[in-house]
């Protein structure tokens, strides 16, 4: 029928599809205002007036800046496992053709698969088995475990992008394997492994349910949030600390998203 | 690291030495790929086998103890009585709940992230394309706890939902709804309409994108096709695209509904005093003490999901993730 190059939608569909971005969007536009809101007590809308005091109380609240501390700890550490184990298995997986290639794949997607409470309980209970205290590299063990995959999922797409021919090219010139993994694989899947890791910290930053089972009495940024869902001590400053996650994980998501546009896509789809 | 040597046999070493330790190291690899492959798999298959899987056996060997119900103990002999406990009324009931959320949550993301992404794949171009493409990517990845307490804000009874419907004159429609059982609630924020609610907007991108995947797999000539030869645009939708998308929708169905199955964050801090499966493993092992049944109450997602990917798979919705 039609073949002339750019058809426009029906009506129906672009309401439709428009509606969808909305719902997507806008509950997370209102946290910005509420952050502003002069409303101690409850959640009133409209806001009764605005003000930017809270951003003051929450500057001055050491629990928050506790919480912040360790999440960005965990979630360095964790990032950083996770970019040594996930490029190697990626190299390992893209290359070569062996036995038990699939389960590999399987083995590394299956954390994020499984709900995350059953990862939780499971590093829970056997911690308790193998009467492991809780610390912080309890976290960072649970954490590093599902970021693994996004590295991966990033380094997999770009080593198959990777020609063979110029890593033989290369070899060809004298260059050994060390040197050609200096200078032509990482040059190569740079960005990719950037992209990757900013992912990888983006989830760790965020992930709350393995946490809970796996931290003890320390709070992550996404625990504290929690506590305050649960049992809220002073709601305004849990509206700033919102907003202030927000544009932290915005800011990572996008930087992937330019460092990995052209070609392989962000690994996102099994969060 | 010796990549390229991977790929092709080997040929007799007649190449002289590159020197020095890495040099003759990297002349090993040279030699004997299937070390280096050995080298690269060992870390990563040794953390995930021993924490990961590790982990999951002792979960599953416990949920093979049981709990003296006198003492609290955890009594280490196998047995099936904790599978028993499972099957009693009340937990039942639990497993029922959540199943039956975890459906509806993945009907209803199908329906409104069908036009998100059967507009990004056919109409959106360039710019556009990469708007949408972040418009479903910065909600999945923004942080999931906020999206709770930003709903939080929207069901309260003070909140953005209740003024707008005061502002429609709409307030009889929501005390009507509340007013039900089974759905209704003090107000929306502690109603299963609200967890409902929550979990379909948390859960939809990740219907979005593989359903899109889908999608842009199809041809438009098909469509064209389908209406030249005088089909109705519901026809061609029913008998064109809707069976050529089937294997996304199957595909975002076992992340909306395996994360339903398995989440107890939302139905704690948006729903009813009713529990679901999470909050019964997590109360389970938490407060009662008892791992047998929670490590019991996990088989449950775990076996469901089990049977659900093995029917997605024979459907080629595998092929779509």
């Amino acid at each position: 029928m039609r073949s002339d190059g750019s058809p426009s939608a029906p009506l129906g569909l672009k309401i439709a599809a428009a509606g969808g971005l909305l719902f997507l969007h806008l509950p997370i536009f209102l946290i910005f205002i509420y952050a502003f809101t002069t409303e101690e007590r409850s959640f009133v809308w409209p806001p009764p007036g605005l003000t930017t005091q809270w951003f003051a109380v929450t500057w001055n609240r050491p629990d928050v800046w506790q919480a912040l501390s360790l999440s960005v700890r965990v979630a360095a550490i964790s990032t950083l496992v996770a970019l040594v184990l996930g490029t190697l298995c990626a190299a390992a997986v893209s290359r070569t053709r062996f036995f038990g290639r699939e389960t590999i794949s399987l083995l590394v997607i299956l954390p994020i698969a499984l709900p995350g409470i059953i990862t939780g309980i499971a590093l829970r209970s056997a911690f308790s088995l193998a009467e492991i205290p809780f610390s912080f590299w309890t976290i960072v063990l649970g954490h590093a475990t599902f970021c693994v995959v996004v590295v991966y999922n990033n380094a997999v797409a770009r080593f198959r992008r990777t020609s063979g021919s110029m890593i033989e090219a290369s070899m060809d010139l004298g260059a050994d394997g060390f040197q050609t993994f200096r200078h032509v694989v990482l040059p190569n899947i740079a960005t990719a492994l950037l992209a990757g890791g900013m992912l990888a910290f983006a989830l760790s930053f965020d992930e709350v349910i393995v946490t809970t089972f796996t931290a003890g009495q320390q709070q992550t940024l996404p625990i504290w949030m929690l506590e305050e869902l649960i049992r809220p001590r002073q709601r305004p400053v849990t509206n700033v600390v919102a907003m202030v996650v927000v544009l932290l994980t915005l800011l990572p998501i996008l930087v992937a998203y330019y460092l990995t546009r052209d070609g392989d896509q962000i690994a996102g789809s099994g969060k | 690291m010796t990549l390229a040597s991977l790929d092709s046999n080997p040929a007799p070493a007649v190449l002289p030495g590159t020197g020095g330790m890495l040099g003759a190291l990297s002349d090993l690899f040279w030699r004997k790929p299937k070390l280096l492959l050995l080298l690269m798999l060992l870390p990563p298959v040794l953390w995930l086998g021993i924490v990961y899987v590790g982990s999951l056996f002792a979960l599953l060997l416990q949920s093979f103890f049981s709990i003296d119900e006198f003492s609290g103990l955890i009594n280490r002999q196998f047995t099936l009585k904790t599978y028993g406990d499972l099957l009693q009324a009340a937990n039942l009931d639990i497993i029922l709940r959540t199943v039956t959320m975890a459906a509806l949550v993945t009907f209803a993301s199908a329906i409104i992230a069908f036009p998100i992404a059967y507009y990004a794949a056919r109409y959106a171009r360039g710019r556009w394309k990469a708007l949408f493409y972040l418009g479903v990517m910065l909600p999945l990845w923004s942080s999931y706890l906020v999206k709770i307490y930003a709903w939080k804000l929207i069901l309260a009874k003070e909140g953005i939902l209740t003024w707008l419907l005061a502002k429609l004159h709409l307030l009889w429609l929501l005390d009507g709804w509340l007013s039900l059982p089974v759905v209704g609630g003090n107000s929306l924020s502690v109603s299963s309409t609200g967890t409902f609610i929550v979990f379909v907007y948390v859960w939809l991108p990740f219907m979005i994108l593989p359903v899109q995947a889908a999608l842009e797999r199809v041809p438009g000539n098909l469509v064209e096709a389908s209406s030249d030869l005088g089909a109705s645009p519901g026809q061609t939708f029913r008998n064109v695209l809707f069976p050529l998308a089937l294997p996304g929708i199957v595909a975002g169905s076992i992340f909306t509904f395996s994360l339903t199955l398995g989440d107890y964050i939302i139905p704690q801090i948006i729903g009813t005093s009713r529990l679901f499966i999470g909050q019964a493993v997590y109360s389970q092992q938490g407060t009662a003490g008892n791992i047998p049944l929670a490590a019991a109450f996990t088989v449950v997602p775990i076996v469901i999901m089990g049977f659900y990917l093995w029917g997605a798979k024979r459907m080629g919705a595998f092929d779509a993730l």
